[in-house]
């Protein structure tokens, strides 16, 4: 599993690449920058990367990341690219269903879950 | 027989209720303990930091369960944002005012920046139409969302926000 700073790790599965966010706070806009930078230079290695967001451990995110997320989306579906997000916690959730954004992203329980709609 | 009249019978004075007694301990309880707090921070996004370190730690002691405490972190981190973004304009000279006051029921906050205001009525909701697919402007959403009660100004540089706790306070239980 490569690690990359700041704050994600990734694994580049079978099927899938797999960017787990590793803070329990994701809040303050130099982090989510840096965020930004991190996940689109993994995603612009893979022409139609097939990419899963691990939340496991996010306890806390601000609107910025939302931000970020659809800006993610839509770089990897102008590249034919598909997108899947997973393991968020009831609060965390509570929040895209609120931006109903539960509409605009494939939300799974797990990993194993996201992997498996891929097409 | 009244069961608060039973806790408080040594305590009466002449002349009230027991209910009129059990009132007037409740409401010199919250008033003692609600306590104001005012600071002037700089406007930077990362100055949030010690200001929700310092408002969420209040809420700790003061009994606020972890779901109002989410609320309020969220709140104070999309208020303050939006007040050094769009109030200030990202200039680090100016300030946000902030004050606070934490009671046994619940949470006020007032945030003030130095900007020229804004009109909450005129701003797109995110939830619809091509806003649902623009990277900003769910702040506001979120913060009236998971507020109890959510203010502005006439100029709209300040913002007023209330959350109560979950749980109804002593005060308000039934026998």
């Amino acid at each position: 599993m490569a690690e990359i700073k700041p704050r994600i790790s990734v694994e580049y599965a079978e099927k899938a690449t797999i960017i787990s966010f590793t803070d329990e706070k994701i809040l303050e806009e130099s982090d989510i920058k840096a965020l930004q930078d991190s996940i689109m230079s993994v995603v612009e290695q893979t022409e139609r990367i097939k990419l899963i967001l691990d939340f496991g451990n996010v306890q806390f995110l601000s609107s910025a990341v939302l931000g970020l997320l659809i800006r993610l989306s839509k770089r990897i579906y102008e590249h034919d690219g598909q997108l899947k997000l997973c393991n968020i916690t009831p609060k965390i959730f509570e929040i895209f269903k609120i931006t109903r954004l539960t509409k605009t992203f494939d939300i799974y329980k797990d990993v194993e879950s996201a992997v498996e709609d891929l097409s | 027989m009244n069961r608060r009249a039973g806790l408080f019978k040594s305590g009466q004075c002449r002349g009230l209720t027991a209910e009129d007694n059990w009132c007037r301990v409740v409401s010199l309880m919250v008033s003692k303990a609600t306590i104001n707090y005012s600071m002037v921070v700089e406007s930077r996004p990362s100055a949030i930091v010690g200001v929700c370190e310092q408002i969420l730690s209040k809420l700790e002691a003061n009994g606020f369960d972890k779901d109002d405490i989410f609320a309020v972190h969220l709140a104070l981190e999309e208020a303050f944002l939006n007040a050094v973004k769009h109030g200030n304009k990202m200039d680090p000279t100016k300030e946000i005012k902030i004050d606070y006051s934490v009671g046994l029921d619940k949470i006020e906050i007032s945030m003030t920046d130095e900007g020229e205001g804004f009109e909450p009525e005129a701003v797109a909701d995110p939830r619809f139409g091509e806003s649902l697919y623009k990277p900003g402007g769910r702040g506001l959403l979120l913060i009236n969302s998971y507020m109890d009660v959510v203010k502005f100004t006439e100029r709209g540089n300040g913002l007023y926000m209330v959350r109560y706790k979950e749980k109804p306070p002593l005060a308000k239980r039934g026998d």
